[in-house]
């Protein structure tokens, strides 16, 4: 995997482009939002102004919905286009439509695409920040900035995730989650090992040969339960078995489900973890209020913090974080 | 109208290198001779600290009309195929329509001589519409010039069809060419399967999908005895296997594009479009194998695949656009600069060894000797030159070597006894 290199802070594409410092900054800044997030009146004029356009290319309800909220605690304007796919392929090519609504005066651009790569492509095309809010199987840079805020909130690791063993189980192959995560844990000093059936991993990790990934990777997830301070379980969709990459949800949830007998295998202050939605009954077997260590909500919660602190740091310059007023 | 005086270079064909000049009237080499004096009328090209040498051939281009003449048509890109020096061009069949009826095929090469900058030599499809389920009119096409088929783009997946096909066209004294792509292996693929597609996260297309065609054709070949071309070959384990399949004697042979021996897989880490190519960049020790499955003969060929689109259409993310990249102009100059090979080994892989293949070698690629057709390339193999894609003869702009420096480029090109390129600027 590449290192970081130097962060121009315009753009969040992806984790590889942050080094574990960059990483720490953010996580600080998030606690001053998770701050003003338990205002009464929860909302500073930072980016008064400044106009955050979402360019969701594919349905998100959730993500959308937290960076527009984010956006809007810090008094920037927001506006949401959906393209669809379809518009795309009646002619428009992705740079007419990126210039077109660039051209309506736009700060930053917040980016959800299906196709690995889409939002660096944006890039090109606008002076405008761009924000990566998932790409094909590529990133997602700000879940795994909410995952690492989870834990360090969770597991009261403000000073890094060294010694700490995250286990991410399932689709890893086709997961922007998992490839966001992974980069962002072990740049934070963590140990990561990635559980999966090898049609789920990626093609390098899933036969012999050299690798450059930071991680260890295992095919049973018992043996480690006992071992490791988060379970990160990813959603494993249906249509897997289509491509014969499983043969059953089934034999994929009595494997790698969370059950309440896997569930009793972990150390007591261990958190679980998932990004959404949950599959209920194949992941996520057990019902997720009844685990003292679920961190799912929180994850959440932290995620619109988080987007906070990415906005004002692309956007935020020369202004500060006091609320109206003081 | 007097006669061509190509004057003052290195004559470079079948028999060596020498100096020399060569003088060419009415279509056909007239005299080559040290020094040979011009006469009232001549037209002089300056061939000093030039290389003169059998016109280039290419196997492989997509010159696109007819149905995408906004990418390319038969005339630009036959202007592109002459600034790169090439006197003839196999126009890959996956036109709309598709070259499998003799209409299009004579519509194809009607455009080409129309436009008088090279040969266009139409090649046939294997299957009707390259649908890859019921054979072309095979002999139809063959009676009407055909000599290569090919449904380029598409490999023929079914192994019966493909061995049907090569019995069918072994009388017809025709060669088939195939594209290697095992397509359940590259379903939704977008580059090249391997550390650099699991890190960005796209569906990757293995080097295994080439290999399993490959190695299936060389099989039907021993058991048919039909000569097969192999195009585009890209990766280290193909090469290994024709390289077996020609020392058990088998009649095939290979082309190799320079954009896989000049390019590798981590080019697509920023998601450019521009890189993406069928089949796609590969890694490393696959751009040796090229270079030294070149270098001993298993690979026969330099063809281009020239592939132009227009520019909206690499405007898209990395698993919408197209694959493809021009090739034509820059063919030259990136086999200078890539391969470790003596110069008379590249140019016989860009011209009298493809014109074999192609069928045509009874009018190009041949020796620079008096009473041959006049089809002829003067390139300057030192000049360094930078790529512009605005520079370019091409439709389109989809080079994926912009700013690159390249060395050796083509000063000019005389087809069919016309200079149709001289100092670098195409004359029609």
């Amino acid at each position: 995997m590449s290192a970081a290199t130097t962060w121009d802070r315009r753009h969040l594409l992806s984790i590889a482009d942050l080094s574990a410092a960059d990483i720490h900054g953010l996580l600080e800044l998030t606690d001053h939002m998770v701050e003003i997030n338990a205002r009464p009146i929860p909302k500073v004029p930072a980016l008064r102004g400044k106009n955050v356009v979402s360019l969701f290319f594919e349905d998100s309800t959730r993500t959308r919905t937290s960076f527009d909220t984010a956006a809007k605690r810090l008094s920037a304007d927001t506006t949401t286009f959906a393209v669809s796919a379809s518009s795309v392929n009646k002619g428009e090519s992705l740079r007419d439509t990126v210039e077109t609504i660039a051209a309506m005066g736009v700060d930053a651009f917040v980016v959800r695409h299906k196709s690995s790569g889409t939002p660096e492509l944006i890039t090109r095309w606008t002076t405008a920040s761009v924000v990566n809010a998932g790409d094909g199987w590529h990133q997602h840079p700000t879940q795994a900035l909410l995952d690492c805020y989870t834990i360090r909130a969770g597991l009261d690791r403000r000073d890094g995730f060294d010694g700490l063993h995250i286990a991410i189980v399932g689709d890893i192959k086709h997961s922007r989650v998992a490839r966001s995560d992974l980069q962002a844990f072990t740049a934070l000093g963590a140990t990561v090992t990635l559980v999966a059936p090898p049609t789920l991993l990626p093609p390098v990790l899933a036969n012999p040969g050299h690798h450059d990934w930071p991680v260890a990777v295992a095919h049973d997830l018992d043996p480690l339960l006992p071992e490791i301070d988060v379970l990160y379980l990813l959603r494993v969709q249906r249509e897997r078995m289509d491509d014969a990459l499983l043969p059953s949800l089934l034999e994929y949830s009595a494997h790698y489900g969370l059950t309440t007998a896997r569930a009793a295998l972990l150390p007591p202050h261990a958190l679980v973890m998932h990004p959404g939605p949950m599959n209920r009954g194949v992941e996520m077997i057990v019902d997720p209020a009844e685990l003292p260590g679920s961190r799912i909500l929180h994850q959440v919660a932290n995620g619109v913090a988080v987007r906070m602190a990415v906005l004002f740091t692309l956007l935020g310059s020369g202004s500060d974080l006091r609320g109206e007023g003081t | 109208m007097g006669r061509l005086l190509i004057t003052g270079g290195t004559l470079l064909d079948q028999s060596g290198e020498r100096r020399g000049d060569v003088a060419v009237d009415s279509g056909r080499i007239v005299e080559v001779g040290p020094a040979l004096p011009p006469v009232a009328d001549d037209i002089v090209l300056d061939a000093r600290g030039c290389v003169v040498s059998p016109g280039f051939v290419d196997l492989h281009v997509h010159l696109r009309e007819p149905g995408r003449e906004e990418a390319e048509t038969i005339e630009t890109g036959s202007r592109a195929a002459a600034l790169g020096g090439f006197t003839a061009v196999v126009a890959m069949p996956n036109t709309d329509p598709a070259h499998d009826s003799v209409s299009v095929v004579e519509f194809v090469r009607a455009q080409g001589r129309r436009a008088g900058l090279c040969e266009v030599l139409p090649a046939g499809c294997i299957t009707l519409g390259r649908h890859g389920e019921q054979l072309a009119p095979f002999r139809e096409l063959a009676d009407a010039g055909v000599t290569l088929f090919t449904d380029d783009g598409n490999g023929v997946q079914d192994a019966a069809l493909m061995r049907h096909a090569l019995e069918y066209a072994g009388p017809l004294g025709v060669t088939l060419a195939q594209h290697c792509e095992t397509v359940s292996l590259t379903g939704g693929a977008v580059m090249h399967e391997g550390a650099c597609c699991s890190r960005l996260g796209v569906p990757g297309w293995p080097a295994l999908a080439e290999v399993l065609m490959v190695f299936r054709d060389i099989e039907l070949v021993r058991l048919t005895g039909v000569p097969m071309h192999f195009l585009h070959l890209s990766t280290a384990r193909s090469i290994e296997l024709v390289r077996a399949a020609k020392a058990d004697g088998l009649a095939v042979t290979a082309e190799a594009a320079p954009h896989h021996f000049s390019l590798t897989d981590e080019s697509l880490a920023g998601f450019d479009p521009v890189f993406k190519v069928n089949p796609p960049l590969r890694e490393a020790a696959d751009m040796a194998a090229i270079k030294a499955g070149l270098a001993d003969g298993t690979i026969d060929a330099i063809a281009t695949d020239h592939a132009p689109h227009a520019p909206h259409t690499k405007e898209l993310p990395l698993d919408q656009a197209p694959p493809g990249m021009l090739g034509l102009e820059t063919a030259l100059g990136l086999s200078l600069v890539e391969l470790d090979m003596p110069l008379a080994d590249i140019v016989a892989a860009l011209s009298w060894k493809p014109a074999a293949i192609a069928g045509v070698a009874d009018r190009h690629g041949r020796p620079l000797v008096p009473g041959e057709p006049a089809n002829i390339t003067v390139f300057d193999p030192q000049v360094e030159w930078q790529v512009a894609p605005g520079a370019l003869a091409s439709k389109s702009r989809n080079t994926p070597y912009v700013g690159r420096v390249l060395r050796g480029r083509v000063r000019h090109t005389v087809y069919a006894g016309s200079p149709v390129v001289v100092d670098g600027v195409a004359r029609r």
